[in-house]
């Protein structure tokens, strides 16, 4: 695709300062199993370009699914258009900032593709895993899914640029609801957070396989489970809640668009202002997060974010100390501090914006045992069930599908409803423990939801367990 | 002629050439052409446009069915043989599908194609977006006014090789704006419908700046704990949209998943004057979905505090062996409108006496579905209020609640009027639901941090 955009770029571009061309498709199938039943499946095919225009001080886009050349330049046309009728009215440092001409392509790693399993042998697959889910009679909906994901991205720019990547993802599935006494309870793979990229491998690298009987057998013993205690206490945190923690109390506080305030009247603003880089001490010695998109699988790995900018591996936090936000070229140079290349798009509809992509905390040196065994009394928890944030991301409360009571450094009763909260600014400072490589997990989701207008991007997380102390943990009503 | 319907009926007529046997064709589509302003402190921080075309298509072949969903130019001439071969595609899969029991269309059209059929054509009067941005930046000037203008043509469509057809066609706008004082205090506004009235969102502006003069005086902070509250309808709605998540499908009450589902099992009940009806006829939403099953023009969901009904999609129907009410696959209100109380909205801050006034709610989850318990933040203009007068802006709390308190043994009252509250959702494309709310005045309202 790449080769034909860029024979009809040239033809299309118009007389203007800049102009860039980003074609991006997506073809899906969603296949699920629920209750022995195959439903709907669907499959979809989405693909689209955005020309984007800056010209006389102002900047503007247009977006159109006709690729063909007539319609690219009805777009560029039209972002021309709004380039002019924008001039003076646009916020300062908008006009793309000058660098050496990106070039270069990124390929998702796939070993085994989902189109080498015929649709009837998934469909198959999905039954298995779907019965094995139905243990018991107080289970009274279970179901299994898989949703494949392959896309491509295009971009190029009057400057130079010509950047071609291609997606594979993977977002499997698995889910039990028991009911009994009118108390429901559910459990499930990870939430939705066992996304990567990849073919069918992704499988084996989740436990796939294995898990239908462990979820069922889980959803009935929470079904019987006293609540989750309440009082502040020690807190351990498997990588399926801890992806959820950093999302939403270290990647969206970071961003540098809603440092700046682009955000306010939709997703919020941050607690973090811009010269808290480098001096802010954001959690204990023990946090070191990374932005990091070279990670093989990780479901927002790529060579080049969505204006064309390289993408490399960068610091965010470094033993506990801020020291950069997640923020675009753009929003660098309105901010005129550095960031990283995460200005992404969730499709060729929508213009690209400062998003979270792979942003991972680093593994430590301690064994689940070992970050269990430092509790005296505490709950261990796992996989998101509930999450709300302030608008400045500092006061949290969120929820998890699965605890275990920690007592004298052992992990004992399952407990369920295991809620707690806390605030940003002092949550990540009673970090004491954090996982070793044997508890560290390539998590994802596919939502992320952001911008106005609204966009839902792929961020992937990869963690160990950690350990937190002085938390205001609870249960149900 | 209405370029977006001349689009869609071609397809059709193209797709359903290539039929064979009893092969049955369902096809919807969405459409729309949107400007999109956005604003950050006054400013414009991104400005365009979109064009885009979705139509998804779904073969039934006996209880065999295939769909896909495509985007495609617009042009039929380019489009039409897309389409057919997508049709041709999904005969391939039906091989390796299953018969699927639940499979249900409307088949109405078979005995008389023009039953099911419907058209809605809504009058619109929009100003071009570059006026509109003109506009917007002229009555915010001085001001740090961050938001997005919205606006365009739209429509959906239905139709079947059975003749059946469904139209709903628009033009409307939707700014959705903030003015922020400092750090996180700001008014929150909207301003959206079909006929732009330059007066409307100057009246608008000068009510947020009125607004925008109390949220300079110190913050009050209040300790955790239970507060009387006055909700404003847009923290109502708010609370009507996280129970449209899961609360009135008819698979989650069946399944035990939903979060009313003590209040459909007769364990629990709201106040009496709780009444909600997916009330189609007033929203904004099409009549019809996916499978060409019109929808009623109400449905009552609670009555008199107890579960009346449940939205029923054709899917569900034929699961648990009930009649389908014209609900989407999702089962989610797409127009859920409150019953208005007695209390005048004009003295609610009166009544209220000594405690909160909510102006918004953000980020609601259920912190315990099965209670009905949900979590959120106060957000934009809340103040502290005593003896009736507004004291000062209150720093963002977080609430743990249960709606059966809220809305059951802690409801003090509704206010006697509603807002409708169009939605000014963007995800993939521009939304048409809305939720009508009243304000609400509660007792011992439970802040928790």
């Amino acid at each position: 695709m790449l080769d034909t955009l860029a024979r009809v770029f040239p033809q299309v571009a118009p007389k203007a300062e800049f102009c860039s061309l980003r074609y991006q498709s997506e073809a899906n199938e969603a296949l699920a199993v629920r209750q022995g039943v195959l439903q709907p499946p669907r499959l979809s095919e989405d693909a689209g370009a955005m020309v984007t225009v800056a010209d006389g001080g102002g900047v503007g886009y247009a977006a159109t699914a006709d690729v063909s050349a007539a319609g690219l330049r009805r777009a560029a046309a039209r972002a021309l258009d709004w380039a002019r009728r924008s001039a003076g009215r646009t916020l300062p440092g908008l006009a793309p900032p000058a660098r050496p001409a990106p070039s270069g392509a990124f390929s998702s790693p796939v070993s085994e593709p989902w189109e080498s399993v015929p649709l009837a042998a998934k469909v198959d697959l999905l039954r298995e895993a779907c019965a094995r889910l139905k243990r018991d009679e107080r289970i009274v909906d279970w179901s299994a899914g898989l949703w494949h994901t392959r896309g491509q991205t295009c971009y190029l720019d009057t400057a130079g640029a010509r950047v071609q990547q291609s997606f594979a993802m993977l977002v499997p599935d698995l889910r039990a609801v028991a009911h009994a006494g009118g108390e429901t309870v559910s459990r499930s793979l990870g939430g939705h957070g066992m996304a990567r990229q990849g073919g069918l491998e992704v499988l084996d690298a989740v436990g796939f396989a294995r898990a239908p009987e462990r979820v069922a057998a889980e959803a009935v013993e929470l079904l019987l489970a006293a609540q989750c205690p309440t009082g502040t206490m020690d807190l351990v945190l498997a990588p399926d809640q801890m992806i959820l923690q950093i999302h939403e109390s270290i990647g969206h506080p970071l961003e540098l668009d809603r440092i700046l305030g682009d955000e306010r009247n939709y997703a919020g603003t941050s607690f973090v202002t811009l010269d808290m880089f480098g001096t802010y001490r954001y959690g204990s010695e023990l946090l070191d997060v990374t932005f990091d998109p070279d990670v093989p699988g990780q479901l927002a790995s790529y060579g080049f974010d969505d204006d064309g900018e390289p993408a490399r591996r960068e610091y965010l936090i470094r033993q506990g100390l801020l020291v950069r936000p997640l923020g675009g070229r753009l929003s660098q140079q309105r901010a005129g501090i550095p960031g990283v290349a995460n200005a992404r798009a969730s499709g060729w509809n929508r213009p690209p914006i400062d998003r979270m992509a792979n942003l991972n905390l680093e593994p430590g040196d301690l064994s689940l045992d070992a970050l269990v065994g430092g509790v005296e009394r505490g709950v261990y928890m796992e996989t998101n069930c509930s999450w709300s944030i302030d608008d400045s991301r500092n006061k949290f409360q969120f929820g998890c599908e699965f605890g275990r009571r920690i007592e004298d450094g052992r992990l004992g009763a399952v407990v369920k409803k295991c809620n707690y909260r806390g605030i940003s600014a002092e949550f990540w400072r009673g970090l004491t423990g954090v996982g070793d490589r044997s508890t560290f997990q390539v998590l994802g989701t596919p939502f992320c939801g952001k911008g106005e207008p609204n966009q839902l991007v792929r961020v992937g997380h990869a963690t160990p367990a950690c350990r937190f102390t002085g938390v205001s943990v609870f249960g149900g009503a | 002629m209405d370029a977006m319907r001349d689009w869609f009926e071609a397809l059709l007529r193209e797709a359903t050439t290539v039929l064979v046997g009893d092969e049955v064709l369902l096809m919807n589509a969405s459409a729309e052409d949107s400007d999109f302003a956005r604003f950050s402190q006054a400013r414009v921080r991104q400005v365009g446009s979109v064009e885009q075309r979705e139509l998804e298509v779904e073969l039934v072949r006996g209880r065999r069915h295939a769909g896909a969903c495509l985007t495609l130019t617009g042009a039929p001439g380019e489009d039409g043989p897309r389409v057919r071969r997508t049709v041709e595609r999904l005969r391939e899969r039906l091989g390796a599908l299953p018969e699927d029991p639940y499979l249900l269309y409307n088949e109405q059209a078979r005995a008389d194609p023009g039953a099911a059929s419907s058209e809605r054509v809504a009058p619109a009067r929009l100003p071009a977006a570059a006026e509109a941005v003109e506009a917007i930046q002229a009555l915010a000037a001085g001001a740090d006014l961050v938001g997005l203008y919205a606006a365009g043509r739209l429509a959906r469509g239905f139709g079947n090789s059975l003749g059946q057809r469904n139209w709903y066609a628009a033009r409307t706008f939707s700014f959705d704006w903030s003015l922020y004082h400092s750090a996180d205090k700001a008014v929150k506004c909207d301003y959206a419908g079909a006929t732009w009235e330059p007066e409307q969102l100057a009246r608008r502006m000068d009510e947020a700046r009125r607004k925008l003069a109390v949220l300079g005086r110190p913050a009050h902070k209040v300790p955790p704990g239970r507060y009387r509250v006055a909700l404003a309808p847009a923290a109502v709605g708010e609370l009507l949209r996280l129970l449209s998540w899961g609360g009135f499908g008819l698979k989650a009450q069946r399944t035990k998943q939903s979060p009313l589902l003590r209040l459909v099992e007769g364990a629990e009940r709201l106040d009496p004057r709780v009444r909600l009806v997916e009330d189609t006829r007033a929203g904004t939403s099409p009549n019809f979905q996916e499978q060409g099953y019109l929808k009623p023009e109400a449905v009552a969901l609670v009555d008199g505090g107890r579960a009346a009904g449940a939205l029923v999609s054709p899917r569900s129907a034929r699961e648990f062996g009930v009649e389908t009410n014209g609900a989407s696959a999702a089962e989610a209100p797409e127009a859920l409108a409150m019953a208005p109380g007695d209390l005048p909205p004009e003295g609610l801050l009166e009544r209220l006496g000594t405690g909160v006034w909510v102006g918004n709610l953000h980020y609601l989850n259920y912190s315990d579905l099965p209670a009905c318990r949900t979590t959120g933040m106060t957000r934009f203009a809340t103040f502290w209020v005593e003896g009736g007068e507004i004291r000062a802006p209150l720093s963002v709390m977080r609430f743990d609640e249960t709606i059966y308190r809220v809305f059951g043994a802690n409801l003090v009252g509704l206010t006697a009027d509603s807002e409708t509250l169009l939605s000014s959702d963007t995800y993939q494309r521009r939304s048409t639901g809305s939720v009508q709310a009243p304000g609400a005045l509660v007792e011992d309202f439970a802040f928790t941090l």
